[in-house]
């Protein structure tokens, strides 16, 4: 399969590219923030994504969606991460819709999914760098179990329909084994979800299960083989975000070069400067490899390729280098206005910094990395 | 081409490079010496480097997408990657390294006559002929096109007077492909580009010693060179058009010589033999290994890029200035991975001439690399053609 996109992913980028630019362009970030939004994403948004098909794209045709993969579920995303448009697609559409594929939970809840109703939150992080340990304890109870710990950064914790649960059913926090996922209902009782807004002005839980008791059919796949679905929700998050991640790097890229053309000091436009030239083309290069490692972990995630997790890796640790990259450089070159509030080069500085550190930062990647090449 | 074809012909590769692909060859390359370079002389090869040239030569697969009638294999860009994915699988090194094929060849093909075309690709693609790059000049080196070397009409011959620089391996080439000056009064339009036999009379070279203690670059000099007008590539004072192309498959070379395709990793081989493993199966040293970890994001992320870059030339999709985007990445890419190799290497890759270094391959091949982004068109001139032709920045 070639490194680039096909005509028909190349047409859903510029149905993509239309709808969220027209739908949800930085401007809707900035008055959802000025009015200090409580859900921190607009739920008329996320039900017209429904009605463009995008909450389906990973559901297959049988059961009412497109039956598309992760470069298409990628494409969308990066118009996502272009616009900054606060959105729950990627822990909702991507993330849950693959740790559901296959279980009775799907009939439950792609419907919701589909329609734009349901909303979907992961609560897998339990310190404040992501790692790959479950600590939160599920212990029998009943006919089902009783969840007792704590999760955190959260997004969308506090008004989500449905939480996907990683939980401990055997064994301690650093093992691999011994996990169960669980499909939560965020009302349910013992459970409290206290929302914190974030440098991005999105919102993230800090989740508290106080012995939150399930029915034993809220477990997603098997008891202490929860790594399964779990592994294959953290590589399409992992994926995705890297997606996103570029859709902001290049977003901020594009910002910037257009600015270098239209800005002058000194009686010339500063694009005419040698310094800035250089800069802005070693960004180009870093955002270019960037890309190419996107798309390549989201075709073998989609060739359910054993190189896949490798790739995930490079993809979401080249992704937040070239994007912090480019954030970086972006508010140096436009001066003092890059500052300013008004001018919205800044946000991107925020999100790049807040999906950096989701689903495990450019360290945790090249951590994992290594130790995937045995050293 | 159906998929069943393909699977065919991936069946047919294996089988093919399993029985002709000595076992010799698919070890790394340790050295300059190990590379095979071809030409006239052939008198250092050893039976194996020999046998497999020939062998793929045969084949066409020296060249593998070059059309059959000049030596090369014919196939397509799908059967050409699955040959290259075959080869990688066994860490079959390449037969033949060569000017003619990652340079002229290219430029012959789009601008040759017919008649060049017979006369040389074949003899590229053979290994028979081994050619050598006359471009730079002690005052024309990223300013190119200031060169100076002139040719003066004389009926049928150009007679040719002048001095290049950093001739890459000029001591060794049969023939050299050479820019020089057909017309005083224009700067770019006035350079042809001629090709000529280096045991003319009146061509010598010196030798120039680098800081790796190599001496594979000369100063190559011309004293009333007598070459046949018919050994001029496309229209006179057009020669910079054919220049430009050839530069590009240049910088396309020079940035995979990085993503060495014979498997194994010698940098991470490298660390854990001189560092060790602590009990959790770690490079005992973090930091070292922090350090290659981040190279390795990048260095996997830079072989997907070449990977697409290599997917969108065949699809006529990639933008005609790519190339010196990846030639500036993947050359500062590869000055950081010798970086990290002679930093792993600790005192073990300091050694110059121990036979337990393999003669200093190691530290010679570091010092080696600070020059890739430096010829074919330096760093800073890469990025500028980034910049003006891709970000489409205003001049100065
Ligand atoms: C190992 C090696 C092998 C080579 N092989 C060959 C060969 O086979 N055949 C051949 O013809 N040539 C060859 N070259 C020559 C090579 O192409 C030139 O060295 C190269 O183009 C740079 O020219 P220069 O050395 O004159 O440096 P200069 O052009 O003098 O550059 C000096 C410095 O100024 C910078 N600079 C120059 N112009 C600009 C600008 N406009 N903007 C910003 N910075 C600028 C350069 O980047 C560099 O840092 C080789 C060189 C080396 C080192």
């Amino acid at each position: 399969m070639p490194l680039y996109l096909n005509d028909e992913q190349t047409m859903l980028r510029d149905t993509a590219k239309d709808f969220v630019a027209e739908h949800a362009p930085v401007s809707h970030l900035r008055s959802l923030r000025d009015k200090k939004d409580e859900a921190g994403f607009s739920r008329d948004l996320w039900k017209s994504f429904a009605e463009m098909g995008f909450t389906g794209i990973l559901i297959g045709e049988d059961e009412g969606g497109l039956g598309l993969g992760h470069v298409e579920a990628g494409i969308v995303l990066e118009e996502i991460g272009r616009n900054l448009s606060p959105s729950p697609f990627l822990t909702t559409a991507v993330a849950a819709v693959e740790a559901l594929k296959g279980s009775p939970h799907a009939a439950k809840y792609f419907p919701g999914i589909l329609s734009g109703d349901t909303v979907a939150a992961l609560a897998i992080d339990e310190g404040a760098k992501h790692r790959d340990t479950v600590a939160l304890k599920a212990e029998r109870s009943g006919n089902g179990f009783k969840l007792s710990g704590k999760k955190q950064f959260v997004t969308h914790g506090h008004v989500a329909d449905l939480l996907i649960v990683a939980a401990r059913t055997a064994g301690s926090a650093d093992d691999a084994e011994g996990i169960t996922l669980f499909a939560v209902d965020r009302n349910a009782a013992g459970l409290t979800a206290n929302p914190e807004r974030l440098t991005d002005s999105s919102l993230a839980a800090r989740i508290e299960f106080d012995g939150v008791e399930v029915d034993a059919d809220a477990v997603i796949g098997e008891i202490d083989a929860g790594r399964t679905p779990l592994d294959r929700l953290l590589r399409a998050g992992r994926t995705g975000a890297s997606a996103e991640l570029l859709g902001v790097g290049g977003g901020a890229m594009d910002m910037t070069v257009g600015y270098l053309k239209e800005r002058k000091q000194f009686g010339v436009t500063i694009g005419s400067f040698q310094a800035l030239q250089h800069r802005a083309a070693h960004l180009y290069s870093e955002m270019e490899v960037a890309r190419a490692a996107v798309l390549k972990a989201a075709q073998l995630l989609d060739q359910g390729s054993d190189r896949a997790d490798h790739a995930v890796s490079v993809a979401k640790a080249m992704t937040a280098l070239a994007t912090t990259l480019s954030v970086q450089e972006g508010v140096q070159m436009h001066g003092g206005i890059g500052m300013t509030d008004e001018y919205d080069i800044g946000f991107y500085m925020k999100r790049a910094r807040v999906l950096a550190e989701m689903f495990g930062d450019a360290n945790f990647h090249a951590h994992k990395l290594a130790t995937l090449s045995g050293y | 081409m159906t998929d069943t074809t393909l699977d065919q012909f991936r069946t047919e590769t294996r089988a093919w490079l399993a029985e002709n692909c000595p076992p010799e060859m698919r070890e790394p390359v340790r050295s300059e010496k190990d590379a095979v370079w071809g030409g006239r002389d052939q008198s250092n090869l050893t039976p194996a480097q020999k046998s497999w040239m020939d062998a793929m030569a045969s084949k066409g697969w020296t060249v593998p997408d070059w059309p059959k009638a000049y030596g090369g294999g014919g196939l397509t860009p799908a059967e050409t990657k699955i040959l290259r994915e075959e080869m990688a699988a066994i860490r079959a090194r390449n037969p033949l390294n060569s000017f003619g094929i990652s340079m002229l060849g290219p430029a012959l093909l789009k601008y040759g006559t017919e008649e060049q075309k017979l006369t040389h690709l074949t003899k590229i693609a053979k290994g028979e002929i081994r050619w050598c790059q006359g471009y730079s000049e002690p005052n024309a080196g990223s300013d190119l096109a200031s060169l100076a070397t002139s040719a003066e009409s004389d009926g049928d011959d150009y007679i040719v007077n002048g001095q290049k620089v950093w001739t890459s391996y000029a001591d060794k080439a049969d023939w050299i492909f050479c820019l020089v000056r057909t017309d005083k009064t224009s700067k770019q339009g006035g350079i042809s580009f001629l090709l000529f036999d280096m045991a003319s009379p009146g061509v010598s070279t010196k030798p120039i010693l680098l800081i790796s203690g190599n001496s594979p670059f000369c100063e190559t000099f011309f004293d009333n060179v007598r070459v046949p007008k018919a050994n001029r590539v496309y229209e006179e004072n057009k020669g910079w058009d054919v220049a430009k192309y050839l530069l590009g498959h240049e910088r396309e070379m020079i940035s995979g010589m990085g993503l060495a395709s014979t498997g194994g990793n010698p940098l991470i081989d490298g660390a854990i033999a001189t560092v060790g493993l602590d009990h959790d199966g770690k490079l005992a040293d973090p930091l070292l290994r922090a350090s290659i970890a981040m190279f390795e994001v990048r260095s996997n992320a830079f072989g997907m890029m070449s990977e697409r870059f290599i997917d969108e030339l065949k699809a006529g999709r990639a933008h005609p200035a790519q190339p010196s985007m990846m030639k500036y990445y993947g050359t500062e890419l590869n000055k950081s991975r010798y970086e990290l190799m002679m930093a792993s290497g600790g005192s073990d890759a300091l050694e110059w001439e121990s036979d337990r270094s393999n003669g200093g391959s190691t530290p010679r091949a570091w010092l080696r690399t600070k020059a890739n982004s430096i010829e074919g068109g330096t760093s800073e001139v890469q990025l500028n053609i980034i910049a003006k032709r891709i970000l489409d920045l205003p001049s100065a």
